[in-house]
């Protein structure tokens, strides 16, 4: 009797044990919002919608407009989505239409692998080899918004090609070979059977890039110049959230500064919450489903 | 020697020494098949699973080039040529003889489109004529009652036997001269299956029909012609009534009683 | 020119299209990769594991600071991250199946899966740094751990989850408990999938920057007190890379390159893992 006493127990202890673990993700995401918007009060009372709306950032007159750097975020991860879009299509068509199976798994799993490589070796690479090519191309510094976006479109390119990879090849063989047998050409059956059906897998792994982009740091903090101004000449330097955040976090030394740095962690926070949010409510719920 | 016996009708395919081997593999999956195929007229290909005959049903329509590294060997006459010919054109191929799976094939689009998705393939582009063959195959498939108040609808909102019937009007709907079906009701209830059996009937009037099936009963209630495949041979070719009565052949007689398979 | 002649020449067009920015593409990536390599396999020699940071232009310089403090990093966030995680998920796949609370958790975990890390960072600051008033290695270890939670989570959830049920029903009609029962038969039937899941769990923390920017902070000297600032593979990347030195320069090739290395090997292991348990 004892021994089946001490099992229930231990058995209403492992329960509630557990369940502590799913709810600490609960929790840490609830103080992270608090948290932030906590030391975020400061700026945003004092400044206002001003904070939105005014583009001079400069700490030494206790001025801080967020404009340059939320419209600079959004400018970066425009262009590197719309740089990453087509190519990283391109790739999944090529690996699973075109290419030989020989190449298919090598490719694939270098791709998959370069997924894999820290973001801090893209920044350098785009620091060391691609800044100095956009310097002998454009003239200028080769630093600004350009690289920065060209450089985030490559490092968010084999996440966006494994997945849309992988989108694709759950179309069933028998689905592409009856509109073969209609006398389709492969490009009839990639637009009219392989594309939709993946559909809603591809686009929700472009959201989920568009997510990982717009709070990426270190692909783009090399290269930006975190200059706070937002120019017409994308070869400019400029900045963004996460620029402005890991550039300046460390020098904050006002009350006001350091909250107006929370603020636009707060404003991060929040967009890639509610990117991630809609890829997985919107779409990426029908793919579960349809598993 | 495998034993033929002499179709009455015109071909539609004629098979000749016909060899198939899969990429990758050394051993021929098909050797030297030979067979007529009747013009407008069932024909049906049994045998136990991995005897062939879904791999020879493939290659009238020359499926198995979607893959690197298949080999044909022989030929099959069509139309007054061999297809297996390098200069064989495999799209216009397709569009005359067509091709109907295991399990339904519903592209992911609406009903009207999936039908129209292969006459538009074919440079169909005005609107009346689209609507007119649209319909006309789904009447032709038996269907159209069923669906025409609701053709702008996704086609997968549709029951199983009622998205085969509709890939067998988006298959006839660009006429071609053979049909293919390649087990098509083994994913079906029997009711489903049995709609599905009158119709490939009906459309035997104009066109051509193989079906490999994996039930005799189908096979003996639907066909014309029926060819009993072994381990890669064609063992027997006749008339459907003749050879489930007075099989020729050792083999076929063992099959068609249950003694394997 | 017929519609299937022009329909044919179309789909040509395409496909080569198609090729080519697959073969642009490949070619960035390859580039960054070379790039990678060649610096790195130019730049290591012993002398980086032996000497610890030294001021630009001195000759016995070497990364020992930066890797142990990484090893200490990410070692202490494992064992932070992953029971927390393997629990989480435990009670995700095993009490709250497809509840409402389960899927919740399971979303929750994914948007935090992607929330920026340097998000991450500035929390952590606020929590922890503001109130030690300095930077620490603890710190980073709570960033990291952050970080890892919900992906251990996730993958043991879907682990378990593919423990057949009739392996659970056959240690339930022997009369365990339930926590016997997943103890004994879900994790052994998971052992693989979980594995793999933290080591890709390792992999991905490892590789983290932004969140250390302003936890860890960043150390010249070897130290293993996780109350003083320490020194990060990741930072010191960043710090050397944007320094003006050449030397620097290079030590941050040779960094990048161990980094990478690191992480494509935890990477390959985690898949031969997979691999394994799929032969077997």
């Amino acid at each position: 009797m004892k021994h089946i006493k001490s099992s229930v127990l231990l058995d209403a202890f492992f329960a509630k044990l557990s369940h502590g673990g799913a709810l600490i993700v609960l929790i840490l995401v609830i103080s992270i919002f608090a948290v932030l918007l906590g030391y975020s009060l400061e700026a945003l009372s004092q400044l206002g919608l001003e904070f939105f709306t005014e583009e001079k950032w400069a700490p030494n007159l206790e001025k801080f407009g967020a404009r340059s750097a939320i419209i600079g975020s959004l400018i970066s991860t425009f262009l590197a989505m719309a740089l990453c879009i087509p190519i990283a299509i391109g790739i999944a068509i090529f690996l699973t239409e075109i290419a030989p199976n020989s190449l298919k798994t090598p490719i694939g799993t270098s791709i998959e692998l370069l997924a894999a490589i820290p973001s801090v070796i893209y920044g350098m690479w785009g620091l060391f080899y691609f800044v100095p090519l956009m310097r002998d191309l454009f003239g200028g510094l080769g630093i600004g918004m350009l690289s920065a976006s060209v450089v985030l479109s490559v490092m968010i390119l084999p996440f966006m090609a494994a997945v849309t990879r992988d989108a694709m090849n759950t179309t069933p063989d028998i689905l592409k070979e009856s509109a073969y047998a209609l006398g389709a050409t492969k490009w009839d059956v990639i637009q009219a059977v392989v594309i939709p059906y993946a559909k809603a897998g591809i686009i929700g792994s472009m959201i989920l890039a568009l997510g990982r982009a717009v709070g990426e740091t270190m692909a783009v903090t090399f290269v930006m110049g975190n200059v706070h101004r937002i120019s017409w000449d994308i070869t400019a330097p400029a900045t963004s959230i996460p620029v402005t955040l890991a550039n300046e976090f460390t020098e904050a030394d006002s009350s006001l500064y350091f909250s107006a740095l929370f603020s636009l962690a707060l404003v991060l926070m929040l967009i890639s919450f509610s990117i991630i949010a809609i890829a997985k409510f919107y779409f990426l719920k029908k793919v579960r489903r349809g598993l | 020697m495998a034993t033929i016996a002499t179709i009455e009708h015109e071909k539609a395919l004629h098979v000749k020494d016909f060899s198939f081997t899969y990429a990758k593999t050394a051993q021929p999956s098909l050797v030297e098949v030979s067979m007529p195929i009747a013009k407008t007229c069932i024909t049906a290909l049994i045998g136990p699973s991995g005897c062939g005959k879904t791999t020879l049903l493939r290659t009238f329509n020359r499926m198995h080039d979607l893959y690197a590294g298949n080999r044909y060997e022989g030929e099959i006459e069509f139309e007054g040529r061999n297809i297996l010919g390098p200069k064989e054109d495999l799209i216009r191929l397709r569009t005359r003889i067509g091709m109907i799976f295991q399990k339904p094939t519903a592209f992911p689009m609406s009903i009207y489109d999936n039908i129209a998705y292969g006459l538009r393939l074919q440079g169909i582009k005005a609107k009346s004529e689209l609507d007119d063959r649209v319909e006309k195959a789904l009447n032709d498939a038996a269907i159209w009652p069923e669906v025409h108040q609701r053709l702008k609808k996704e086609a997968s909102s549709l029951s199983g036997g009622q998205q085969q019937r509709l890939c067998i009007a988006r298959a006839i709907a660009v006429e071609p001269e053979i049909l293919l079906f390649d087990e098509p009701t083994s994913a079906l209830d029997p009711i489903s299956t049995q709609a599905i059996e009158q119709l490939i009937m009906q459309l035997k009037e104009r066109i051509s029909i193989v079906i490999v099936t994996h039930n005799m009963q189908q096979a003996a209630r639907i066909s014309d012609y029926t060819g009993f495949m072994y381990l890669g041979k064609l063992i027997e070719l006749g008339k459907t009534d003749t050879l489930f009565v007075t099989p020729q052949e050792a083999l076929t007689e063992e099959y068609i009683m249950g003694k394997f398979g | 020119m017929n519609a299937i002649d022009k329909r044919r020449l179309v789909s040509r067009v395409v496909l080569i299209l198609s090729s080519i920015s697959a073969l642009i593409g490949l070619l960035f990536l390859f580039w960054i990769l070379g790039v990678l390599i060649l610096n790195g396999i130019e730049s290591i020699r012993w002398d980086l594991f032996v000497y610890e940071g030294a001021p630009p232009g001195m000759l016995e310089s070497g990364l020992k600071h930066a890797l142990i403090g990484q090893l200490i990093l990410v070692g202490c966030a494992t064992l932070i991250g992953v029971p927390i995680g393997i629990l989480g998920g435990t009670y995700l796949s095993e009490y709250a199946g497809n509840s409402r609370f389960g899927n919740f958790v399971r979303d929750i975990s994914d948007i935090m899966m992607s929330a920026p890390s340097i998000v991450i960072g500035a929390f952590v600051y606020a929590v922890v740094v503001l109130p030690m008033g300095h930077f620490s290695g603890i710190a980073g270890v709570v960033a990291l751990s952050i970080i890892m939670i919900p992906i251990i989570l996730r993958t043991t959830d879907d682990m378990l989850q593919l423990v057949s049920p009739t392996l659970r029903e056959a240690a339930y009609a022997l009369g365990a408990p339930k926590y016997r029962v997943i103890l004994s038969v879900v994790y052994r039937g998971a052992k693989a999938g979980v594995l793999t899941g933290i080591i890709l769990g390792v992999a991905r923390v490892a590789g983290e920057t932004a969140p250390l920017l302003f936890t860890s902070f960043n150390d010249n000297f070897y130290s293993t007190d996780l109350m003083e600032p320490m020194a990060s593979l990741t930072v010191t990347i960043y710090n050397y890379a944007t320094s003006p030195y050449a030397d620097w320069q290079s030590i941050g090739w040779a960094a990048a390159f161990m980094l990478s290395m690191f992480i494509l090997a935890l990477n390959i292991i985690g898949r031969l893992i997979i691999l394994k348990r799929k032969g077997a």
